[in-house]
């Protein structure tokens, strides 16, 4: 074994990859004794977070009832219009992708017969290309074999631009997918890319069912609302935002899976109560996306009859800071590229307010286990986190910084310099744990010398792509903005790409994309490119961390929380949940123990 | 009276077109946009988000696309709904059953205190009964739903662990399992609702017999000498029925349109969820069904109310 392969190998153990028992037992097999392999991973300081529990259950079905309470219940049943991450939710029982992504953000098959690797040649050197291995035991529900025809056609299908399928986005950079023999596909890639499994996220649709029904017939298909897959549990029935029942598949591709006889997703109601009917009056076995104050959960917990979990993931709560001016026109344009904020121009400024953000009492007393405060714009899995960032919270300095720079305080309190008074509006969505940490920063900065004026508006038009709104996030008529930045899947590149030049949102591109704060830098932008060619992962993620350190020095990005995933198991169900997909993309492995 | 239905319906038309102008108008001037979830993925590139609105016609002019649903409604088509992609009106068949069976009991629950509560109050004002009916009509008129849902829910489910507190339309068991099953969700909605109706009814029910009761034919009919059984369903509580029966009638529409925050609190999958939750994802076309057949419902239960009154009361003629 070559030295590189080895490198590589100890390389896949650091980043969590490979697991350390399975590393050793490659090395045994290899004539390498357990001593001498354990060595070689001696310096390798592994983020030895949970390893998966073992499946324990021996045989299939005879589990009962497993019932799920989404309070956002699922509305449609085919994956590839799933937009929200309820339907995503919804169709997981029924529908799985060829790879999914542990707690860790580690791939691991599904569907596929193994993950591809540079060490089993499925990714080809040249970055050219990915070769997947479909499992071959595998039927669809109505007993039709999954084959690799399946998987070429739903990439016809999501990519048919009259369809409107969003799964299109995991297609970007896609020129073909290709059929190598009934259980062999090559993903062939327009350009050299280091990411090779974005594909492998599409929810296989069956190509039998849905063949005749693509592009701007898509709504026609009657599978649409009556799924046949390849997961663990057959369609029952379904009513849109109410109710998702299905029951075991015993023809299921895993051995003693599934567990339980029968799934139920209930929808509906809010997530406080949604949390009660698990942790209180044990009616459900699992709820969903509880966005609930920590404090109130903590009360429930104690009836004892469940657990809360929190997944870590890359969703960012952070405030932007506008680097255009949002107050005056400029050929007829509010927050104008060609215009300049007038005090966030001044670095000592953006400086200032970075100093001004409570990050401990914000963590301690708005979102308690719900998230982990940050410095970085980029956090996890563990290969990406920046350890240059530190988050200092101290109003001297920042005051000494204002003072030095000029601007001087009024009769009233409030600093200016030149005539300008440092009174900024700072908006978010309507969230009661938003308007508390907007509550926290304004306080710091009145002693500071700085007046925020706070804003909210609600959700479903701060958030919303509406040109005639005033009040979107994309347009950002405001000083500064607070909103949470997703991360879909584990791969930062598109999370790092709102700081790119050519992602300013302006009127001509309708503020549609993810430059909101509109600042760009030269180095971001050549670093960026570097990084969409970059092949080697180490390389890479040092080239993110980068990046990460880059924005986040600038100032106009202030990251405050890193959220979790937040979910109520009851006492007795094993479930291996994650923060970088659908909770239920493990579903197969769920049981009551 | 054919005549009169007919002129009846025939009026009718003008008012829905209007209505259905009004509301195309208030949704199309309302914000947001059905894929604020797509726009908050990075995952889903511009083109896409814009091919779909673009798809569905929401890039049109908003007379334009009146007119496309208009013209459509007119061919039965109720379109389909841009969240869940299924046609609007499987989205509403859906729900009715839930809907009538859930809030037509707690309608009829309502009634079945209403009246007779409200008739003995009435016939005997100030008395102890009386004094004690009013206090709990009032406290159950202006105690809300949302706080009395929440306050059996708490009492109920988590206390007492006597009741589950999230409907399912669809239970499990067979047989009178399943009917058990079915009753014991139903009690706590059907009881906030049903409580919360009926003390309001009761009020009105009391004082519209209070009316009647003076009137100088009651007095005949017990100078008479007939039973006070006989004197107050024939003479007193045919009367006073009139303006109940207005208020009951116009309330039918609302048991379709089922009960907003009822079923919210208890996750009941009735048309008024469905509404809410079209509201809030801004899928006109099912606002627009939903809300139809609102306005339907109510010109169409005016007219049952009008029809009504000449039952109860001869003397009303239709011209």
């Amino acid at each position: 074994m070559s030295e590189g392969l080895l490198r590589e190998l100890v390389d896949q153990v650091r980043y969590g990859k490979l697991a350390r028992r399975d590393f050793i037992a490659r090395m045994v097999a290899m004539g390498v004794g357990v001593p001498l392999a354990s060595a070689m991973l001696a310096d390798v300081a592994v983020a030895q977070s949970a390893e998966e529990a073992p499946y324990k259950p021996t045989k299939r079905g005879g589990g009962g009832p497993l019932r799920l309470l989404l309070w956002q219940g699922p509305t449609l049943m085919n994956p590839h219009f799933a937009t929200g991450t309820k339907d995503q939710e919804g169709c997981r029982p029924f529908y799985e992708t060829l790879a999914r992504y542990d707690a860790n953000g580690v791939p691991v098959p599904v569907l596929a017969a193994e993950i591809p690797s540079r060490a089993n040649g499925g990714i080809a050197a040249d970055g050219l290309s990915t070769t997947w291995k479909l499992k071959k035991n595998v039927n669809w529900h109505d007993g039709q074999p999954f084959t690799a025809d399946d998987v070429v056609f739903n990439w016809q299908y999501a990519t048919d631009p009259a369809a409107g399928a969003f799964t299109i986005g995991n297609y970007t950079n896609v020129r073909s997918v290709e059929k190598i023999d009934a259980f062999t596909v090559r993903v062939n890639f327009a350009k050299p890319s280091p990411i090779w499994d974005r594909s492998s996220g599409v929810w296989m649709i069956p190509k039998h069912l849905f063949s005749a029904y693509m592009g701007a017939k898509s709504r026609e298909a009657p599978a649409n609302q009556h799924p046949v897959g390849t997961g663990p549990y057959k369609f029952v029935s379904f009513t849109p935002g109410d109710l998702v029942r299905g029951e075991a598949n015993m023809d299921y591709h895993l051995p003693n899976r599934p567990f339980f006889d029968t799934i139920e997703i209930k929808g509906g109601g809010d997530a406080t109560s949604a949390a009660r009917a698990v942790l209180q009056t044990g009616e459900f076995d699992y709820a969903w996306n509880l966005q609930v104050e920590d404090n109130v959960l903590k009360t429930m917990e104690a009836a004892g009859k469940g657990r809360v979990l929190f997944m870590p993931s890359g969703n960012a709560e952070m405030i932007m800071l506008n680097a255009a001016d949002p107050w005056t026109e400029v050929d007829g344009e509010r927050a104008s590229v060609k215009s300049r904020h007038f005090a966030f121009s001044d670095p000592a400024v953006r400086k200032a307010f970075g100093l001004l953000i409570d990050r401990k009492s914000i963590g301690d007393f708005v979102y308690g286990r719900g998230a982990a405060v940050t410095a970085n714009a980029l956090n996890n899995p563990a290969q990406f986190n920046s350890k240059a960032m530190v988050a200092e919270f101290n109003v001297d300095k920042a005051n000494a910084l204002l003072d030095a720079a000029g601007w001087k305080r009024g009769a009233d309190g409030v600093r200016a310099k030149d005539g300008k008074r440092l009174k900024l509006v700072f908006q978010t969505s309507i969230n009661s744990v938003r308007q508390k940490v907007q509550a926290i920063v304004k306080q710091a900065c009145a002693k500071a010398g700085i007046e925020l004026e706070l804003k909210t508006v609600q959700g479903s038009v701060f958030f919303s792509s509406d040109l005639t709104n005033p009040d979107t996030y994309g347009k950002f008529f405001a000083d500064l903005e607070m909103y949470l930045n997703t991360r879909t899947g584990t791969d930062p590149d598109r999370f790092m790409q709102q700081w790119v030049s050519w992602e300013i949102c302006q009127k001509a591109n309708g503020w549609q994309l993810q430059n909101k704060c509109r600042w760009s830098s030269p180095e971001y932008d050549s670093l960026f490119r570097l990084s969409e060619g970059e092949l080697d992962p180490v390389k890479r993620a040092a080239l993110m961390v980068q990046m990460n350190d880059m924005a986040c020095n600038a100032g106009f990005v202030v990251p405050v929380a890193v959220r979790a995933q937040v979910s109520a198991l009851a006492k007795s169900i094993s479930a291996p949940l994650t923060g970088w997909g659908p909770d239920l993309s493990g579903i197969h492995d769920w049981y009551r123990a | 009276m054919g005549a009169f239905i007919l002129r009846r319906l025939a009026l009718a038309l003008p008012s829905l077109l209007g209505i259905s102008v009004v509301l195309f108008t208030v949704l199309a001037l309302a914000p947001g946009d059905p894929f604020a979830e797509l726009a908050t993925n990075a995952n889903v590139p511009p083109e896409v988000r814009v091919h779909l609105r673009a798809s569905l016609g929401l890039d049109d002019p908003v007379a334009l696309r009146y007119v496309h649903w208009l013209v459509a409604m007119l061919h039965g088509d109720w379109g389909f709904s841009f969240i869940s992609r299924i046609d609007v009106t499987t989205l509403i068949w859906q729900r009715v059953p839930v809907t009538l069976g859930l809030i037509g009991t707690s309608q009829l629950l309502a009634l079945a205190i209403a009246i007779p509560v409200g008739t003995l109050s009435a016939i005997k004002p100030y008395s102890w009964f009386d004094r004690i009916a009013s206090t709990i009509a009032l406290a159950g008129f202006s105690l809300p739903t949302f706080f009395t849902g929440i306050l059996l829910i708490l009492v109920f489910s988590i206390r007492l662990d006597w009741l589950p507190f999230v409907y399912r339309s669809d239970v499990e068991a067979t047989g009178w399992h399943a009917v058990v099953e079915h009753v014991r969700q139903a009690i706590m909605p059907v009881c906030v609702l049903g409580l919360f109706q009926g003390a309001g009814w009761t009020r009105y029910v009391r004082s519209a017999v209070l009316d009647v009761v003076r009137l100088d034919h009651v007095t005949t009919a017990r100078s008479k000498g007939l039973p006070e059984r006989r004197v107050v369903t024939r003479h007193v509580l045919r009367n006073a029925l009139i303006p109940v029966v207005t208020l009951v009638a116009l309330q039918m529409p609302a048991v379709f349109g089922g009960a907003i925050v009822t079923e919210q609190i208890f996750r009941i999958p009735g048309i008024g969820a469905l509404l809410i939750d079209a509201v809030l994802r801004n899928d006109t076309p099912v606002i627009m069904g939903v809300t139809f057949v609102f306005s339907a419902l109510v010109i169409v239960f005016n007219l049952v109310a009008d029809l009504l009154y000449g039952l109860l009361d001869p003397r009303i003629a239709y011209r």
